[in-house]
């Protein structure tokens, strides 16, 4: 029954991890290296807004939010404009911003028992015979919402709907007149804010260090890898089986062995379906 | 300058002693033959000459620029036929540990584990990576940016190979001048043989894998087959440069799959140019000095790289090397545009 419940919370994690980045690929093509480094960035933003400017927490995780979207969205205008469709440098350039990010937060010492953010709820409940606190709970809830929002989000607004006809054909997008620059920036923002809000439910279970933010990209990653990069399905497949494939090591082998999983599954993956369980969309143009 | 209204192009044009003497092959007085020799001769004079005149401190940078310019070669050979690793760590870290581990529990010498090392590291890169070749795009550089950082957890977890501690005492190169030497020599073979190989067929064959799969595969290629052993060349190149690593410092330990292995050629190919070797070469060998002069800012360093690496690529995008070439072999006149 435990195995039940904190591989639920462990597959819902890491779902938060992953879904700004698959939503950001999946629309633009633009794999966000620097994810991880918003995550933590944003957590460190809410540590600031609550410690330094005195803030209450429920007013400063949606600040924190909104500043790492915004930073996300001048991100693209600033750097990523001019190196659109340059698969390379796009990479280079998310994956070195990121790594600036948090090296610079280390070096401002940003690591410690000090750095944490405060529970949205306290206590706990038993359920069976197994205590979850109601953080965890919380975590679940969001992330069951959170994927709920978006595809409402995706199949009925407009800027939902012009983002899938982006993911779908930018050129026919662009001759219907959707801006694609304005679309890319926009599923940027929104990338980050998903890490953000990953951030403000998940890092108030431990502590913040700038080592998670490498963590989160990596799990990010691999789950993107394991359930196919751009679909919802794929993704929530993809963190269902690394999470319980954790919890179940963790459990029969020993907890150190849950660093394998991940690596264990993206290789099994690869050699039986090469563009991801659910990665059908774009098989055949990946697979050469 | 410019007058109002009119405007000015920039018109390029070779020297004339640039197509005298790379063109016609009629290499015909003192003058051509230094103008193609000078560049490539002077700085591998250069090179070979310096570690006589280093010792202690400034002898190890120049190992670890090697090493760096290595990993940077590896990276732009990977690069050439479509390959983007952001894991060069991973490359160094096999070489490393190879070497180490053979020499700590087999106690084999140095001059057994260094080819072995070098080899090995080769097979099992090519190996390791073999499942995602078949695939395009960023799945390459994702899965080598995951694959050294979750080894570095596999030995801190496990403890195996040392775990947190690594293998320490293990057997040293005969004098350091050797391990100096081998470096740059190894450098230098690298540097040279890549950029005759990369005009060779084979290496038009591995560029144009990059340019377009698909017209290779028609062309009767298996390209699978090409892109494994691009990746055996290059994880060998990064393989030698961790196992000389591992033999010199006699050390070896999970700090060999750090980020700093795989951040730094980048940011060298990035800074130097892609695509002509020189550049990655040229690369290094200004970074990794500037990195020991900026070693008292700690931390900081990474992220000063990045920096660079983010500036080179807006500013800057064609290199160093590329910008110099271009300087060497054209000249420029303001032409007016009417």
């Amino acid at each position: 029954m435990s195995l039940l419940i904190y591989g639920l919370i462990n597959s819902i994690i890491l779902a938060l991890y992953t879904v700004g980045f698959s939503l950001t690929y999946g629309i633009s093509g633009l794999a966000n290296f620097a994810h991880g480094a918003l995550y933590i960035l944003s957590g460190y933003t809410a540590w600031s807004f609550l410690n330094i400017l005195g803030l209450p927490f429920w007013a400063s995780a949606p600040l924190a939010v909104i500043a790492t979207a915004l930073v996300g969205f001048l991100f693209y205008w600033v750097l990523l404009l001019r190196l659109r469709g340059i698969a390379l440098a796009e990479l280079i350039v998310t994956f070195a911003a990121g790594v600036a990010i948090l090296e610079l937060l280390t070096w401002k010492g940003f690591y410690g028992i000090r750095y944490s953010l405060p529970l949205f709820l306290r206590g706990g409940v038993e359920i069976g015979n197994v205590a979850v606190d109601y953080q965890r709970l919380f975590v679940v809830a969001t992330g069951i919402l959170l994927v709920i929002l978006l595809w409402l989000f995706v199949h009925h607004t407009k800027i939902g709907l012009a983002f899938r006809a982006m993911a779908q054909n930018e050129r026919t997008a662009l001759s219907i007149g959707i801006e694609s620059d304005w679309i890319g920036s926009l599923s940027l923002a929104l990338g980050s804010a998903l890490a953000a809000i990953a951030a403000m439910v998940v890092l108030p279970l431990g502590v913040m260090e700038s080592t998670i933010g490498y963590e989160v990209l990596i799990y990010a990653l691999a789950v993107a890898i394991v359930g196919g990069l751009e679909s919802t399905l794929g993704m929530i497949a993809g963190s269902f089986i690394i999470g319980y494939g954790q919890i179940l090591a963790a459990r029969y082998i020993g907890a150190k062995w849950m660093v394998i999983v991940p690596l264990a599954a993206i290789v099994l993956v690869l050699i039986v379906r090469p563009s991801g369980l659910f990665g059908k969309f774009k098989e055949l143009e990946e697979r050469v | 300058m410019t007058e109002p209204g009119s405007k000015f192009r920039k018109k390029r044009l070779d020297r004339g002693i640039k197509a005298r003497a790379d063109t016609i092959f009629a290499v015909a007085s003192w003058r051509e033959i230094l103008y193609l020799l000078l560049p490539r001769a002077l700085p591998a004079g250069f090179l070979l000459l310096l570690p006589l005149f280093l010792d202690g401190y400034w002898e190890k940078v120049l190992v670890y620029a090697c090493m760096f310019g290595l990993l940077a070669l590896s990276w732009d050979f990977l690069a050439s036929c479509g390959l983007f690793s952001l894991g060069q760590s991973l490359f160094f870290g096999l070489g490393a540990y190879l070497a180490g581990g053979l020499n700590y529990y087999l106690h084999w010498p140095p001059v057994v584990t260094l080819p072995v090392a070098t080899i090995g590291g080769g097979l099992i890169c090519s190996a390791l990576l073999s499942p995602v070749m078949r695939l395009r795009g960023v799945y390459f550089a994702m899965v080598t940016l995951m694959l050294p950082i979750l080894f570095m957890k596999g030995i801190e977890a496990t403890g195996l190979l040392g775990g947190t501690h690594g293998l320490s005492a293990l057997s040293p190169l005969v004098h350091d001048k050797v391990s100096a030497y081998l470096a740059v020599l190894g450098f230098l073979v690298c540097l040279f043989a890549f950029r005759r190989v990369i005009n060779s067929d084979y290496g038009l064959v591995l560029m144009a894998i990059r340019d377009d799969d698909r017209a290779v595969m028609s062309g009767g290629i298996n390209i699978y087959w090409r892109k494994s052993q691009a990746l055996f060349i290059a994880g060998s190149v990064g393989a030698f440069a961790g196992a000389l690593m591992t033999h010199h410092y006699q050390f070896v330990g999970k700090s060999v799959f750090a980020l700093d292995y795989s951040i730094l050629p980048v940011a060298a190919v990035a800074l130097g140019g892609q695509g002509s070797f020189a550049g990655a070469a040229l690369g290094a060998m200004i970074l990794v000095p500037l990195s020991e002069a900026l070693r008292a800012l700690g931390g900081l360093r990474i992220a000063i790289y990045c920096s660079i690496l983010i500036l080179s690529i807006l500013t800057l995008p064609e290199g160093v090397f590329h910008y110099m070439e271009r300087k060497y072999q054209q000249f420029e006149t303001k032409v007016e545009v009417r």
